[in-house]
């Protein structure tokens, strides 16, 4: 042990001597390295926002829909149009089944502004649902109260906001019991909604949520576009019971089936979309990236490695008489070939600790300046270290092996 | 020379190489016995094999035939890693041009044979400035070879010989790249060393230098003259 760090003392001593060479040299280590950590900690960091958001959308629940969320090949638009609409009959229905605890119906549109007095929120998503959309999609009433079963029932024009538009529309005052008007139809403000945060850059508290009832009338279904008849009805969530995500997608696969009256040999006319598929589809794109830029900084290693290599065969030949001395008063081929070893291993590990440390400050840079945030872990700097080591280890094995055999009669003669 | 202990003895030993297409046969046959307290010079022209002989000698090179016993074990087949054993525990060097590490102090050049004899560093160091005052450079422990003359390097170098308490000294014109009264201040060191029951083989060309010497070898054309 004490050897070992005598050992390495002697290599740094020998860095002293050639201190730009030796920085040049480790240049392709550092460049390699740096962008393996900076990459790899905003894709980690990139990777725990969605995850985050995709959780916070609102864990294993089933979305019944007539369009899938990740799309494999080809999409006949025209046969999608066609399929029938989801209702919230069938909402109840598939609240009947033993695996599912609650479906409920879903629809929502877009209206360009909500104003109150000099205040406006535009962009605001109005979304019908019934009375059990809260606890469904994991949203909470801050203040004010939730729906109930009459406000659905009774077409009651009542409200509950997101927190995005309870400060957007009223900055310095309670908006419970206040009124607001969407597409002139006057709405009783009965709840604001806690924040949510935000999905891929949008705000998930920019909506109002009304009674389904209420938004039928005041929204009818246009049934012009193929656009629309795809994307403008029902969606059916689906809640089913813990641990019963399997059956419940099997059973209400096998429920509306029936529903829709169709044969062994169809098709099915629905899409049953769950958050895992999402998240399969996001972690999908981010180990394409993840392997590319491990390919890449496998190349940067590589040169980076040639490099040391390089100039540990030139040290080898500038130091031969030196070889030759130590051969001469005792060392053995093992030793020389230890000594060599230790050089390049630490020198490319000083590379690699440069390169960690440049990586982190880069991920920690682009954290501040941009919406990109960066989550460095312990791993990432194993990795770096590991990478660098074996780095030092495979292109000094030939430089090394060099040093150790040579004959010490001729290393001694060399001038 | 009788009533001596042999420490090494060479038998018939013979070298040939190949320079280019050619080979040269650079000892036909020699055969040497080194005993404790011996005091040999060998001589001989250039090209008369004296170099290839103290080199095989000191296990720096191996002969081609002939066997070399070293404490009755025949080392003549060792492998690198044992010869280089050898080299650390038995012998010590002197070279013509010193040979010491430019970028080690005096101090660490003379621990330097110490570093491969699983020794601790403390004691490396002790052993080393033991010897170093002993020589008479107290006062250039922490000097660089480039800091010292031609003298000062070469008693650091005879001090690195002796720092692993070896058998044999071995030296190859001690004094050739010294002036003659330096060179006379080195020989002086060796005879002394020799009066305290070292053992000293040299090679030389000077006949002023062998004449320090007990006994001198003379080689011609890679064969010891009668």
């Amino acid at each position: 042990m004490n050897d070992l760090i005598n050992r390495i003392s002697q290599s740094f001593q020998t860095f002293r001597s050639h201190r730009l060479r030796s920085f040049l040299t480790t240049l392709g280590i550092i460049i390699g390295v740096t962008t393996v950590i900076a990459v790899l900690s905003l894709i980690e960091g990139l990777n725990r926002s969605v995850a985050r958001q995709i959780q916070n959308l609102g864990s294993d629940l089933i979305y019944l829909q007539k369009f899938t969320w990740v799309q494999t090949g080809h999409q006949n638009y025209e046969k999608l149009a066609q399929r029938p609409d989801l209702l919230p009959e069938d909402a109840d229905a598939i609240s009947r089944l033993p695996s599912v605890e609650i479906a409920i119906p879903e629809i929502s549109s877009r209206v360009a502004g909500i104003k109150f007095k000099e205040h406006e929120v535009s962009n605001v998503t109005v979304t019908g649902s019934d009375e059990n959309y809260s606890w469904v999609n994991n949203h909470v009433v801050e203040s004010g109260r939730d729906f109930s079963r009459e406000d659905v029932l009774h077409r009651r024009k009542v409200g509950i906001i997101g927190s995005y538009v309870a400060v957007g529309l009223f900055p310095d005052e309670s908006p419970v019991g206040r009124e607001i008007y969407i597409r002139d139809n006057r709405f009783r403000i009965i709840g604001v909604f806690k924040e949510k945060g935000q999905f891929l850059g949008q705000s998930l508290d920019n909506f109002v949520l009304i009674p389904y009832t209420v938004f039928e009338r005041i929204f009818p279904r246009s049934r012009e576009s193929v656009f629309a008849r795809i994307y403008g009805g029902y969606s059916i969530n689906i809640k089913p019971k813990a641990g019963n995500i399997e059956r419940a997608l099997d059973d209400v696969r096998e429920l509306m089936r029936r529903r829709h009256g169709l044969s062994l040999d169809q098709e099915d006319d629905f899409e049953l979309n769950t958050q895992q598929v999402l998240m399969d589809l996001y972690k999908n794109i981010t180990n394409v990236g993840f392997i590319a830029i491990v390919a890449i900084a496998l190349i940067s290693l590589i040169v980076g490695g040639i490099g040391i290599m390089n100039i540990m065969l030139v040290s080898v030949a500038e130091r031969t008489r030196e070889i030759g001395i130590r051969k001469a008063v005792g060392a053995s081929n093992r030793n020389i070939m230890t000594q060599f070893l230790i050089e390049s291993i630490v020198l490319s590990l000083i590379g690699g600790i440069i390169g960690i440390v440049i990586g982190m400050s880069l991920a920690a840079l682009i954290s501040v300046l941009s919406p990109l945030k960066a989550a460095v872990s312990l791993w990432m700097i194993a990795l770096g270290f590991g990478f660098s080591a074996s780095v030092g280890i495979f292109f000094g094995i030939y430089p090394a092996r060099k040093a150790a055999m040579l004959n010490p009669i001729e290393a001694l003669r060399y001038e | 020379m009788k009533n001596k202990k042999l420490i090494s003895r060479a038998l018939n030993i013979s070298k040939t190489y190949w320079r280019g297409k050619v080979a040269v046969e650079a000892l036909r046959g020699v055969s040497i016995d080194i005993c404790q307290n011996d005091y040999v010079s060998i001589m001989g022209a250039s090209g008369s094999g004296k170099s290839t002989l103290i080199h095989i000698l000191s296990c720096l090179d191996t002969a081609t035939a002939g066997d070399y016993y070293l404490d009755d074990t025949i080392i003549s087949r060792y492998t690198d890693e044992e010869l280089a054993r050898v080299r650390n525990r038995y012998f010590g060097f002197v070279f013509q041009n010193f040979s010491l590490l430019p970028r080690l102090t005096a101090l660490e050049n003379v621990a330097l044979p110490l570093n491969y004899a699983r020794v601790s560093k403390h004691e490396q160091l002790d052993r080393a400035r033991e010897i170093l005052a002993k020589i008479g450079l107290e006062d250039r422990m922490q000097h660089r070879p480039n800091e010292m003359s031609g003298g000062e390097c070469q008693r650091v170098a005879i001090a690195r010989a002796l720092v692993n308490r070896p058998q044999v000294i071995f030296a190859d014109e001690p004094t050739g790249n010294l002036d003659s009264r330096t060179g006379a201040e080195i020989m002086e060191i060796l005879d002394g060393l020799v009066a305290e029951g070292n053992t000293v083989v040299m090679v030389t060309h000077d006949q002023n230098v062998a004449a320090h010497a007990r006994a001198i070898v003379r080689l011609k054309d890679g064969l010891i003259e009668k």
